[in-house]
């Protein structure tokens, strides 16, 4: 590998740091320790050519621009598992690694299978590449029939924002289904936009695609100016996020939660309505952008307490040391690319962490999670016993709904 | 050397399809529109080319929704020139899109011409060929790779069976493209943003449609049952025990 040193020119490695200095707390790359713990901690550290520290290390030394010839950027899964054990609080997942991506997405090195989920979302309005007007089809044969604003246009107090996942897979429909009887059951006055929900666009935000996650904000800001409702829950924790910590910045600004936080803060209305045991042990797994990037990790274990019969376990990784299931920061999206580098899958170590723990179920509250747990699941022969349930399933199931 | 890339939209297959009351067209109130996959392979062939040995590109199109999209997508990918031809493209077919092409690349008079070597909704032969009957140019199609040696080029025929032939063509020329040497790449949004404001689409308007030669419909329909099929009811078990039985009824077991 050919070294230039070049200290008096303006290069790649220098605008790339001055970019990261614009990022919240941003400045704090200059105090990198080179200590390793975030490349140590990512559960991806071990097969990149350039983890996050000797990312650092080549923009100190001025060879940035042979970062972004490698690949292995798209090891990353934007777990922020590196940014919480920083010592020096360094804006790793939000800077460094969504920064390098950037770059990467700007040079056109980017894998064909996310090619095509970004240009589905650009194209669709959602990665699936499914038809914008199916978005709603989910829903249909629900009684009572599920609000969409754009049709009604009355008044609510809760806009769900359903997502991408939640709406179109095939996986995550009977979650959507058994939460919408949810809201029901509490009497609460809800509505979704249905055909005009787009993206959040987040984790294409975190695959480097910033103008992409900047045309889906636009254009849901557009929608959420047409209806009334005093607030927003989401079903996916990405949408949580962008919507909690990135659209403000772009002048939209709602009250949000996400789904678990809404449900627990009406435990005491929910519980006589759990009246079904669920004889069962539950490992629960923390969603990284529900639990380590933005702190909710008793809600969803509340809610599940308040299930009769449950025991809730827990996995070695729990809370801010969970571990992620490969599908954020476009991991979603590059399966096939990854499983090339690694012949191994996160979701399967976790779903082995489950079967550890001794749980019958692994309980998730992420849209990504019970298609990618459910194959890890089939693959892993120890875990066929293990069920993967998304958490408003097991609490339908225990409302008899 | 001077490229020129003509491309056309088709229906998208992500929208479910209805039928017009006239019942021989397809209902467009529903209907997206999306590029035809070769062209785009097309647009990659150009821009490759450009890379490797200089050249201006050219990107052609009818005025449909999104077409201004596509041509600045073109540009963000290094396109020079962008085209959009106006007109009531109504009923239009492909002898009458190569015509109205041809009549613009008469003048634009490009050293080679790409197109997509075919489209799903073509019902009346391809624009490649048509195109280039309309110019009294040379046809090469299903190429998948292109080499230019001064006023030549050595285009990489697909045949079936993974025969491929290397066939000399001279320029000026028209190629069907069958698959670019690399997929369509991606182009940053915030680069097509960028180019939004500062690339320019040509328009050019078109005296009319000449559909002649084309084909007309009759009628279009949803493909009809028979009653050759037998919908088998039950369980699975059930269902699998009654394929059995008639798998051997049959003989085949």
């Amino acid at each position: 590998m050919e070294i230039t040193l070049s200290p008096l020119e303006s290069s790649l490695s220098k605008t790339f740091l001055t970019s990261i200095y614009q990022v919240n707390d941003g400045g704090n790359i200059r105090t990198c320790l080179q200590c390793g713990t975030c490349s140590g901690i990512c559960p991806f550290g071990y097969i990149m050519q350039y983890p996050p520290g000797k990312m650092v290390g080549a923009l100190r030394t001025d060879i940035f621009d042979q970062v972004i010839k490698t690949d292995s950027v798209w090891m990353c899964v934007s777990c922020y598992a590196c940014t919480e054990f920083c010592p020096s609080d360094i804006p790793i997942t939000a800077g460094l690694m969504t920064r390098a991506k950037e770059e990467m997405v700007l040079a056109g090195n980017i894998p064909t299978e996310l090619q095509s989920a970004l240009e589905n979302t650009q194209r669709y309005g959602n990665p699936l590449g499914e038809s914008p007007r199916k978005r709603a089809d989910w829903a249909m044969g629900l009684q009572p029939e599920v609000n969409i604003l754009g049709k009604t246009r009355q008044p609510v107090d809760v806009l769900w924002f359903v997502g991408d996942y939640a709406s179109y897979h095939p996986r995550m429909v009977s979650a959507t289904k058994a939460l919408a009887k949810i809201l029901d059951a509490l009497g609460i006055k809800f509505g979704i936009l249905g055909p005009e929900e787009n993206s959040d666009g987040d984790s294409q935000r975190l695959a480097g695609e910033r103008g992409l996650f900047e045309m889906m904000t636009q254009k849901n800001g557009q929608v959420f100016k047409k209806y009334q409702f005093t607030e927003i829950i989401t079903t996916d924790p990405h949408a949580f996020n962008a919507l909690k910590n990135e659209y403000p910045s772009l002048g939209i600004s709602y009250p949000v939660k996400h789904y678990t936080q809404f449900l627990a803060g009406r435990i005491e209305q929910l519980k006589p309505l759990l009246k079904k045991t669920i004889q069962t042990k539950i490992a629960y797994h923390d969603p990284c952008y529900l639990g380590r990037a933005n702190g909710i990790f008793d809600e969803p274990r509340d809610l599940l307490k308040a299930i009769p019969g449950v025991e809730l376990v827990e996995m070695s990784h729990q809370r801010t040391n969970s571990l992620c299931c490969g599908g954020g920061g476009g991991g979603m999206w590059l399966d096939g690319f990854q499983w090339e580098k690694a012949h191994t899958r996160l979701s399967e170590w976790r779903v082995r962490e489950a079967v550890a723990a001794n749980a019958d179920i692994l309980a998730v509250a992420c849209p990504y999670e019970p298609p990618r747990f459910e194959d890890a699941v089939k693959t892993i022969q120890t875990a066929s016993h293990l069920k993967v349930r998304e958490l408003a399933e097991l609490l339908a199931e225990a409302m008899d709904l | 050397m001077k490229i020129a890339v003509p491309v056309k939209f088709v229906p998208d297959l992500v929208e479910e399809f209805t039928i017009d009351s006239s019942g021989a067209a397809l209902d467009t109130s529903w209907l997206r529109l999306i590029i035809n996959e070769f062209d785009d392979h097309a647009v990659e062939q150009a821009v490759l080319l450009k890379e490797r040995s200089g050249g201006q590109v050219t990107v052609l199109m009818a005025e449909a929704d999104g077409a201004d999209d596509f041509l600045f997508t073109a540009a963000a990918k290094s396109a020079d020139q962008l085209i959009k031809l106006t007109g009531d493209f109504h009923n239009c077919n492909n002898h009458a899109l190569a015509r109205a092409f041809a009549n613009l690349l008469k003048d634009l008079k490009p050293d080679l011409v790409l197109t997509g070597v075919q489209a799903h909704n073509d019902l009346d032969g391809a624009v490649g060929p048509l195109m280039a009957e309309y110019l009294s140019l040379p046809y090469v199609g299903y190429v998948a790779g292109i080499t230019v040696y001064g006023d030549k080029v050595i285009a990489r025929k697909e045949y079936s069976g993974g025969l491929v032939a290397e066939v000399e063509v001279k320029l000026p020329a028209v190629l069907g493209i069958q698959a670019a040497e690399q997929p369509p790449r991606y182009v940053a949004y915030s680069k097509i943003r960028q180019v939004m404001g500062t690339a320019n689409i040509e328009e050019s308007p078109i005296a009319g449609l000449d559909l002649s030669a084309g084909t007309a419909v009759s009628r279009m329909f949803q493909p009809e049952s028979t009653e050759r099929a037998t919908m088998i009811d039950g369980s699975v078990d059930e269902v699998a025990d009654k394929l059995v039985a008639i798998f051997k009824e049959y003989g085949t077991l």
